[in-house]
Protein backbone atom coordinates (compact mmCIF):
# COMPACT_ATOMS: atom_id res chain seq x y z
CA UNK A 1 0.00 0.00 0.00
CA UNK A 2 2.98 2.23 0.86
CA UNK A 3 3.91 1.99 -2.76
CA UNK A 4 1.27 2.64 -3.91
CA UNK A 5 0.89 5.92 -1.69
CA UNK A 6 4.49 7.09 -2.64
CA UNK A 7 3.37 6.97 -6.37
CA UNK A 8 0.53 8.88 -5.82
CA UNK A 9 2.29 11.31 -3.65
CA UNK A 10 4.74 11.43 -6.60
CA UNK A 11 2.34 12.37 -9.11
CA UNK A 12 0.63 14.90 -7.10
CA UNK A 13 2.60 16.08 -3.99
CA UNK A 14 0.13 18.62 -2.90
CA UNK A 15 -2.50 16.27 -1.69
CA UNK A 16 -2.96 14.08 1.18
CA UNK A 17 -4.59 11.19 -0.28
CA UNK A 18 -4.89 8.94 2.81
CA UNK A 19 -7.22 11.46 3.84
CA UNK A 20 -9.39 10.66 0.75
CA UNK A 21 -12.01 8.18 -0.57
CA UNK A 22 -12.02 8.54 -4.21
CA UNK A 23 -9.21 10.69 -5.72
CA UNK A 24 -10.96 11.12 -8.73
CA UNK A 25 -14.14 12.28 -7.39
CA UNK A 26 -12.48 14.72 -5.01
CA UNK A 27 -10.47 16.28 -7.98
CA UNK A 28 -7.40 14.57 -6.78
CA UNK A 29 -6.23 13.11 -10.04
CA UNK A 30 -7.14 13.93 -13.75
CA UNK A 31 -7.26 12.00 -16.60
CA UNK A 32 -3.37 13.20 -17.28
CA UNK A 33 -2.25 11.91 -13.78
CA UNK A 34 -3.64 9.10 -14.53
CA UNK A 35 -1.98 8.02 -17.36
CA UNK A 36 0.75 9.16 -15.62
CA UNK A 37 0.45 6.47 -13.10
CA UNK A 38 -0.24 4.28 -15.80
CA UNK A 39 3.15 4.90 -17.04
CA UNK A 40 4.88 4.72 -13.56
CA UNK A 41 3.25 1.49 -12.87
CA UNK A 42 4.19 -0.45 -16.03
CA UNK A 43 7.73 0.65 -15.49
CA UNK A 44 7.66 -0.13 -11.79
CA UNK A 45 6.25 -3.45 -12.22
CA UNK A 46 6.92 -4.44 -15.62
CA UNK A 47 3.45 -4.82 -16.51
CA UNK A 48 1.45 -3.82 -19.25
CA UNK A 49 -1.86 -1.77 -18.27
CA UNK A 50 -4.71 -3.38 -20.82
CA UNK A 51 -6.32 0.29 -22.27
CA UNK A 52 -10.22 -0.57 -21.11
CA UNK A 53 -8.83 -0.90 -17.72
CA UNK A 54 -7.99 2.76 -17.34
CA UNK A 55 -10.99 3.87 -16.39
CA UNK A 56 -11.49 6.18 -13.43
CA UNK A 57 -12.57 3.20 -10.71
CA UNK A 58 -9.46 1.30 -11.25
CA UNK A 59 -7.63 4.51 -9.30
CA UNK A 60 -10.03 6.37 -7.49
CA UNK A 61 -8.36 4.48 -4.24
CA UNK A 62 -5.13 3.16 -3.56
CA UNK A 63 -7.07 -0.39 -2.95
CA UNK A 64 -8.51 -0.02 -6.61
CA UNK A 65 -4.81 0.67 -7.92
CA UNK A 66 -3.75 -2.62 -6.00
CA UNK A 67 -6.41 -4.31 -7.24
CA UNK A 68 -5.51 -3.56 -10.90
CA UNK A 69 -1.70 -4.62 -10.14
CA UNK A 70 -3.03 -7.76 -9.15
CA UNK A 71 -5.29 -8.35 -12.08
CA UNK A 72 -1.81 -7.88 -13.78
CA UNK A 73 -0.49 -10.75 -11.89
CA UNK A 74 1.66 -8.05 -9.52
CA UNK A 75 1.82 -9.86 -6.19
CA UNK A 76 1.95 -7.02 -3.98
CA UNK B 1 -22.78 2.55 -42.35
CA UNK B 2 -21.18 0.40 -44.23
CA UNK B 3 -19.81 1.11 -48.16
CA UNK B 4 -18.08 -0.68 -50.82
CA UNK B 5 -15.84 1.34 -53.60
CA UNK B 6 -14.23 0.50 -56.63
CA UNK B 7 -11.45 1.99 -59.10
CA UNK B 8 -10.89 4.99 -56.78
CA UNK B 9 -7.61 6.22 -56.47
CA UNK B 10 -5.64 8.70 -54.31
CA UNK B 11 -3.03 9.77 -56.43
CA UNK B 12 -1.03 12.49 -54.77
CA UNK B 13 -0.67 14.19 -51.21
CA UNK B 14 0.40 17.49 -50.78
CA UNK B 15 1.24 18.21 -46.87
CA UNK B 16 1.13 22.02 -46.17
CA UNK B 17 3.14 23.16 -42.98
CA UNK B 18 3.26 26.63 -40.69
CA UNK B 19 6.84 27.70 -40.77
CA UNK B 20 6.46 28.06 -36.64
CA UNK B 21 7.20 25.19 -34.29
CA UNK B 22 6.25 25.64 -30.86
CA UNK B 23 8.62 23.44 -28.65
CA UNK B 24 7.06 21.55 -25.14
CA UNK B 25 9.90 22.51 -23.07
CA UNK B 26 9.57 26.31 -23.74
CA UNK B 27 5.46 26.10 -23.23
CA UNK B 28 5.54 24.44 -19.52
CA UNK B 29 6.15 27.64 -17.73
CA UNK B 30 2.50 28.42 -19.31
CA UNK B 31 0.18 26.25 -17.25
CA UNK B 32 -0.30 26.04 -13.89
CA UNK B 33 1.26 22.70 -12.91
CA UNK B 34 4.79 22.20 -11.56
CA UNK B 35 6.83 22.00 -14.19
CA UNK B 36 8.35 17.96 -13.55
CA UNK B 37 5.11 16.84 -13.38
CA UNK B 38 4.18 18.71 -16.63
CA UNK B 39 7.47 17.18 -18.47
CA UNK B 40 6.50 13.57 -17.23
CA UNK B 41 3.88 14.25 -19.91
CA UNK B 42 6.60 14.90 -22.23
CA UNK B 43 7.73 11.51 -22.70
CA UNK B 44 4.00 9.41 -21.84
CA UNK B 45 2.72 11.68 -24.78
CA UNK B 46 4.70 12.41 -27.26
CA UNK B 47 5.28 15.75 -26.84
CA UNK B 48 8.18 17.54 -28.42
CA UNK B 49 6.87 20.20 -30.42
CA UNK B 50 3.83 21.24 -32.73
CA UNK B 51 3.45 23.15 -35.44
CA UNK B 52 1.41 26.31 -35.13
CA UNK B 53 -0.22 28.68 -37.85
CA UNK B 54 0.36 32.63 -37.59
CA UNK B 55 -2.32 34.40 -35.21
CA UNK B 56 -4.08 36.04 -38.65
CA UNK B 57 -3.73 32.90 -41.04
CA UNK B 58 -7.10 31.23 -41.61
CA UNK B 59 -7.46 27.16 -42.95
CA UNK B 60 -8.32 28.99 -46.21
CA UNK B 61 -4.78 30.42 -46.64
CA UNK B 62 -3.32 27.46 -46.02
CA UNK B 63 -5.82 25.76 -49.05
CA UNK B 64 -4.90 28.73 -51.35
CA UNK B 65 -1.27 28.28 -51.13
CA UNK B 66 -1.38 24.22 -51.34
CA UNK B 67 -3.36 24.73 -54.28
CA UNK B 68 -1.53 27.26 -55.89
CA UNK B 69 1.49 25.42 -55.65
CA UNK B 70 -0.16 22.26 -57.04
CA UNK B 71 -1.07 24.06 -59.90
CA UNK B 72 2.35 26.10 -60.39
CA UNK B 73 4.08 23.24 -60.20
CA UNK B 74 1.75 21.37 -62.56
CA UNK B 75 0.70 18.24 -60.56
CA UNK B 76 -2.77 19.53 -61.12
CA UNK B 77 -4.38 21.74 -63.57
CA UNK B 78 -7.64 23.65 -63.46
CA UNK B 79 -9.08 22.24 -65.96
CA UNK B 80 -8.74 18.16 -64.29
CA UNK B 81 -10.65 19.95 -61.65
CA UNK B 82 -14.39 18.79 -61.24
CA UNK B 83 -14.93 19.10 -57.30
CA UNK B 84 -13.07 20.83 -54.03
CA UNK B 85 -13.77 19.25 -50.79
CA UNK B 86 -12.69 21.10 -47.95
CA UNK B 87 -12.62 19.24 -44.59
CA UNK B 88 -12.76 21.96 -41.74
CA UNK B 89 -13.55 22.89 -38.19
CA UNK B 90 -11.79 26.48 -38.87
CA UNK B 91 -14.04 28.10 -41.05
CA UNK B 92 -13.10 31.41 -42.21
CA UNK B 93 -16.76 32.81 -41.86
CA UNK B 94 -20.10 31.30 -41.30
CA UNK B 95 -20.83 32.49 -44.85
CA UNK B 96 -19.12 31.77 -47.77
CA UNK B 97 -17.31 28.69 -47.36
CA UNK B 98 -13.77 27.70 -47.91
CA UNK B 99 -14.18 25.96 -50.53
CA UNK B 100 -15.55 28.69 -52.03
CA UNK B 101 -13.28 31.10 -51.39
CA UNK B 102 -10.35 28.95 -52.72
CA UNK B 103 -12.94 28.28 -55.70
CA UNK B 104 -12.52 32.31 -56.52
CA UNK B 105 -9.30 33.02 -55.11
CA UNK B 106 -7.52 30.49 -57.62
CA UNK B 107 -10.28 31.04 -60.57
CA UNK B 108 -11.36 27.86 -60.78
CA UNK B 109 -14.32 27.46 -63.41
CA UNK B 110 -17.90 27.77 -62.74
CA UNK B 111 -18.82 24.00 -63.89
CA UNK B 112 -16.36 22.85 -60.18
CA UNK B 113 -18.64 21.86 -57.53
CA UNK B 114 -17.36 23.16 -53.97
CA UNK B 115 -18.75 22.08 -50.75
CA UNK B 116 -17.44 22.06 -46.74
CA UNK B 117 -17.76 19.35 -44.22
CA UNK B 118 -17.66 20.43 -40.67
CA UNK B 119 -15.78 17.03 -39.29
CA UNK B 120 -12.79 17.12 -36.55
CA UNK B 121 -10.45 13.99 -36.35
CA UNK B 122 -12.36 11.51 -38.93
CA UNK B 123 -12.72 14.15 -41.46
CA UNK B 124 -10.32 12.37 -44.01
CA UNK B 125 -12.66 9.13 -43.79
CA UNK B 126 -15.43 11.34 -44.28
CA UNK B 127 -14.07 13.34 -46.94
CA UNK B 128 -12.95 9.85 -48.99
CA UNK B 129 -15.98 8.99 -48.52
CA UNK B 130 -17.92 11.77 -50.04
CA UNK B 131 -15.35 12.26 -52.50
CA UNK B 132 -15.74 8.86 -53.50
CA UNK B 133 -19.28 9.19 -53.97
CA UNK B 134 -18.64 12.57 -56.29
CA UNK B 135 -16.37 10.47 -58.89
CA UNK B 136 -19.31 7.98 -59.66
CA UNK B 137 -20.58 10.90 -60.97
CA UNK B 138 -17.17 12.67 -62.67
CA UNK B 139 -15.32 10.25 -65.15
CA UNK B 140 -12.13 11.69 -65.81
CA UNK B 141 -12.49 15.04 -63.51
CA UNK B 142 -10.77 14.89 -59.87
CA UNK B 143 -11.71 15.79 -56.09
CA UNK B 144 -9.72 17.99 -54.52
CA UNK B 145 -9.95 17.16 -50.77
CA UNK B 146 -8.76 19.58 -48.33
CA UNK B 147 -8.11 18.80 -44.64
CA UNK B 148 -7.66 22.58 -43.39
CA UNK B 149 -7.89 23.62 -39.80
CA UNK B 150 -6.12 26.08 -37.79
CA UNK B 151 -7.45 25.10 -34.69
CA UNK B 152 -4.67 26.16 -32.24
CA UNK B 153 -6.81 29.67 -32.74
CA UNK B 154 -9.41 27.90 -30.82
CA UNK B 155 -7.22 26.54 -27.76
CA UNK B 156 -5.82 28.06 -24.53
CA UNK B 157 -2.71 28.60 -24.20
CA UNK B 158 -2.58 28.04 -20.52
CA UNK B 159 -4.54 24.52 -20.96
CA UNK B 160 -2.19 21.93 -20.56
CA UNK B 161 -4.28 19.06 -21.10
CA UNK B 162 -5.38 20.32 -24.98
CA UNK B 163 -2.45 23.08 -25.78
CA UNK B 164 0.47 20.37 -26.14
CA UNK B 165 -1.47 18.22 -28.60
CA UNK B 166 -2.63 20.37 -31.00
CA UNK B 167 -0.85 21.30 -34.68
CA UNK B 168 -1.99 23.26 -37.83
CA UNK B 169 -1.00 20.92 -40.34
CA UNK B 170 -3.45 21.51 -43.60
CA UNK B 171 -3.68 18.77 -47.04
CA UNK B 172 -4.47 18.19 -50.39
CA UNK B 173 -5.65 14.84 -51.69
CA UNK B 174 -6.02 14.89 -55.21
CA UNK B 175 -8.94 11.65 -55.78
CA UNK B 176 -9.71 10.32 -59.20
CA UNK B 177 -10.91 7.39 -61.00
CA UNK B 178 -8.47 4.86 -61.71
CA UNK B 179 -9.89 1.16 -62.79
CA UNK B 180 -6.67 -0.34 -61.74
CA UNK B 181 -7.43 -0.02 -58.23
CA UNK B 182 -9.38 -2.75 -56.38
CA UNK B 183 -12.50 -2.87 -53.75
CA UNK B 184 -12.50 0.03 -50.96
CA UNK B 185 -14.20 -0.84 -47.84
CA UNK B 186 -15.41 2.05 -45.19
CA UNK B 187 -17.04 1.48 -42.08
CA UNK B 188 -18.29 4.52 -40.29
CA UNK B 189 -19.90 4.83 -37.05
CA UNK B 190 -21.42 8.11 -34.75
CA UNK B 191 -23.10 8.58 -31.76
CA UNK B 192 -24.10 11.83 -30.62
CA UNK B 193 -24.72 10.81 -26.87
CA UNK B 194 -21.70 11.53 -25.93
CA UNK B 195 -20.60 14.59 -28.43
CA UNK B 196 -19.81 17.34 -25.39
CA UNK B 197 -16.35 14.74 -25.37
CA UNK B 198 -15.19 17.25 -27.64
CA UNK B 199 -16.91 20.67 -27.64
CA UNK B 200 -16.18 24.15 -28.87
CA UNK B 201 -19.31 25.82 -26.50
CA UNK B 202 -18.87 29.30 -27.48
CA UNK B 203 -19.43 30.90 -31.03
CA UNK B 204 -22.22 29.55 -32.94
CA UNK B 205 -25.64 30.49 -32.89
CA UNK B 206 -26.67 28.14 -29.47
CA UNK B 207 -23.77 30.46 -27.47
CA UNK B 208 -22.34 33.90 -29.60
CA UNK B 209 -18.87 34.83 -29.01
CA UNK B 210 -19.25 37.85 -26.49
CA UNK B 211 -16.60 39.46 -23.98
CA UNK B 212 -18.04 36.81 -21.08
CA UNK B 213 -17.85 33.70 -23.25
CA UNK B 214 -13.96 34.86 -23.68
CA UNK B 215 -13.08 35.18 -20.52
CA UNK B 216 -10.42 32.91 -19.57
CA UNK B 217 -11.56 30.89 -15.78
CA UNK B 218 -8.96 28.86 -13.94
CA UNK B 219 -10.68 25.50 -13.74
CA UNK B 220 -10.65 22.49 -11.19
CA UNK B 221 -8.32 20.15 -13.44
CA UNK B 222 -5.69 23.11 -13.08
CA UNK B 223 -6.34 24.28 -16.58
CA UNK B 224 -7.40 28.04 -17.69
CA UNK B 225 -9.58 28.45 -20.17
CA UNK B 226 -12.95 30.02 -21.76
CA UNK B 227 -16.01 29.03 -23.12
CA UNK B 228 -14.51 30.16 -27.02
CA UNK B 229 -11.56 27.67 -26.26
CA UNK B 230 -11.87 23.66 -27.78
CA UNK B 231 -12.00 21.18 -24.73
CA UNK B 232 -11.30 17.78 -24.91
CA UNK B 233 -12.82 15.25 -21.66
CA UNK B 234 -9.11 13.28 -21.79
CA UNK B 235 -10.90 10.01 -19.70
CA UNK B 236 -14.09 9.94 -22.46
CA UNK B 237 -11.98 10.45 -25.61
CA UNK B 238 -8.98 8.03 -24.07
CA UNK B 239 -12.26 5.25 -23.22
CA UNK B 240 -14.33 5.57 -26.55
CA UNK B 241 -11.27 4.98 -28.49
CA UNK B 242 -10.40 1.74 -26.22
CA UNK B 243 -13.97 0.49 -26.49
CA UNK B 244 -15.27 1.05 -30.01
CA UNK B 245 -11.60 0.64 -32.29
CA UNK B 246 -10.64 -2.77 -31.76
CA UNK B 247 -13.44 -4.29 -32.27
CA UNK B 248 -14.59 -2.22 -35.13
CA UNK B 249 -11.17 -3.55 -36.65
CA UNK B 250 -12.12 -7.23 -35.87
CA UNK B 251 -15.30 -7.34 -37.15
CA UNK B 252 -13.74 -5.32 -40.49
CA UNK B 253 -10.97 -7.99 -40.80
CA UNK B 254 -13.69 -10.95 -39.98
CA UNK B 255 -16.20 -9.36 -42.66
CA UNK B 256 -13.28 -8.84 -45.31
CA UNK B 257 -11.54 -12.46 -44.48
CA UNK B 258 -8.86 -10.81 -43.94
CA UNK B 259 -5.98 -10.91 -41.43
CA UNK B 260 -4.35 -7.99 -39.47
CA UNK B 261 -1.24 -9.22 -40.80
CA UNK B 262 -1.47 -9.24 -45.17
CA UNK B 263 -2.42 -5.12 -43.69
CA UNK B 264 1.11 -3.53 -45.15
CA UNK B 265 0.35 0.10 -42.94
CA UNK B 266 -2.46 0.80 -40.33
CA UNK B 267 -2.76 4.31 -40.84
CA UNK B 268 -4.38 5.88 -37.82
CA UNK B 269 -5.54 9.43 -36.76
CA UNK B 270 -3.33 10.72 -34.12
CA UNK B 271 -4.05 11.85 -30.71
CA UNK B 272 -1.05 11.37 -28.55
CA UNK B 273 1.20 8.47 -28.45
CA UNK B 274 0.05 7.29 -25.10
CA UNK B 275 -3.60 6.61 -26.75
CA UNK B 276 -2.21 5.05 -29.82
CA UNK B 277 0.40 2.51 -28.19
CA UNK B 278 -2.42 1.26 -25.79
CA UNK B 279 -5.01 0.91 -28.85
CA UNK B 280 -2.11 -0.81 -30.77
CA UNK B 281 -1.63 -3.02 -28.05
CA UNK B 282 -5.13 -3.89 -27.78
CA UNK B 283 -6.18 -4.03 -31.64
CA UNK B 284 -3.09 -6.46 -31.33
CA UNK B 285 -0.95 -4.24 -34.21
CA UNK B 286 2.82 -4.58 -34.71
CA UNK B 287 4.32 -1.15 -33.52
CA UNK B 288 6.37 -1.23 -36.70
CA UNK B 289 3.38 -1.22 -39.11
CA UNK B 290 0.99 1.95 -37.08
CA UNK B 291 3.33 5.39 -37.39
CA UNK B 292 2.94 7.14 -33.84
CA UNK B 293 5.33 10.00 -34.47
CA UNK B 294 2.96 12.69 -35.58
CA UNK B 295 1.88 14.43 -32.18
CA UNK B 296 5.76 14.95 -31.20
CA UNK B 297 6.82 16.40 -35.07
CA UNK B 298 3.86 18.26 -35.77
CA UNK B 299 0.69 18.36 -33.26
CA UNK B 300 -2.50 16.66 -33.87
CA UNK B 301 -3.72 18.38 -37.43
CA UNK B 302 -6.86 17.02 -36.79
CA UNK B 303 -8.68 15.58 -39.89
CA UNK B 304 -5.09 16.07 -41.85
CA UNK B 305 -3.67 13.46 -39.37
CA UNK B 306 -3.95 10.30 -42.27
CA UNK B 307 -2.64 12.31 -45.17
CA UNK B 308 0.17 14.23 -42.92
CA UNK B 309 1.45 10.51 -41.76
CA UNK B 310 1.60 9.38 -45.01
CA UNK B 311 3.54 12.67 -46.68
CA UNK B 312 5.92 12.30 -43.34
CA UNK B 313 6.32 8.52 -43.03
CA UNK B 314 5.85 7.00 -46.50
CA UNK B 315 6.30 9.99 -49.25
CA UNK B 316 8.59 7.66 -50.88
CA UNK B 317 7.41 4.37 -51.05
CA UNK B 318 4.09 5.34 -51.75
CA UNK B 319 5.33 7.04 -54.90
CA UNK B 320 6.86 3.80 -56.80
CA UNK B 321 4.58 0.51 -54.98
CA UNK B 322 1.20 -0.41 -53.81
CA UNK B 323 0.40 -0.98 -50.22
CA UNK B 324 -2.63 -2.32 -48.54
CA UNK B 325 -3.58 -0.45 -45.88
CA UNK B 326 -5.51 0.02 -43.01
CA UNK B 327 -6.80 3.31 -42.36
CA UNK B 328 -9.17 3.95 -39.18
CA UNK B 329 -10.15 7.84 -37.70
CA UNK B 330 -11.45 8.79 -33.70
CA UNK B 331 -12.64 11.51 -33.02
CA UNK B 332 -15.29 14.57 -32.60
CA UNK B 333 -19.10 13.81 -33.23
CA UNK B 334 -17.98 11.62 -31.31
CA UNK B 335 -17.54 9.50 -34.81
CA UNK B 336 -15.13 6.82 -35.46
CA UNK B 337 -14.50 4.51 -38.87
CA UNK B 338 -12.31 2.38 -40.55
CA UNK B 339 -10.96 1.92 -44.28
CA UNK B 340 -9.73 -0.97 -46.13
CA UNK B 341 -7.96 0.45 -49.23
CA UNK B 342 -4.43 0.30 -51.42
CA UNK B 343 -2.84 3.22 -51.62
CA UNK B 344 0.08 3.98 -53.48
CA UNK B 345 1.85 4.61 -57.01
CA UNK B 346 1.01 8.52 -56.28
CA UNK B 347 2.22 10.82 -58.78
CA UNK B 348 3.17 13.03 -55.93
CA UNK B 349 3.30 12.79 -51.96
CA UNK B 350 5.11 15.90 -50.48
CA UNK B 351 5.36 18.16 -47.76
CA UNK B 352 5.95 22.21 -48.24
CA UNK B 353 6.43 25.18 -45.87
CA UNK B 354 4.69 28.25 -45.66
CA UNK B 355 5.19 31.20 -43.89
CA UNK B 356 1.33 31.16 -42.73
Amino acid sequence: MEEIYAILKEVRPEYDFKGSEDYVEDGFLDSFDIITIVSMLEEKYHIQIDGLDIIPDNFCTAAAIIGLLKKNGVII
Amino acid sequence: MDAVFKGKKISGILSILPETESYFDDEVENYDFPPKQTMRLKKIMGFNKHRLAREDSTASAFCIAGLKYLLENGRISKGEIGAIIVVTLSPDYFLPQISNIIHGECCLGKEVLCMDIPQGCCGYLLGLFQSFMLLEHMKDKKVLLFNADVLSHKVSRQDRNDFPLIGDVSTISIIENNEDVGVIRFRLFADGFRRKALMIPAGGFAIPCTAETAKIEALEDGNKRSLDNLHMDGTEVFNFVQNEVPPMLDAMFSDCNLKKEEIDYFLFHQPNKFMLQKLADKAEIPSEKCFMNIVENYGNPSGASIPVNIALNLKDKFLNNKYLCCLAAFGSGLTWGTVIMELGNMEFCEEIETNL
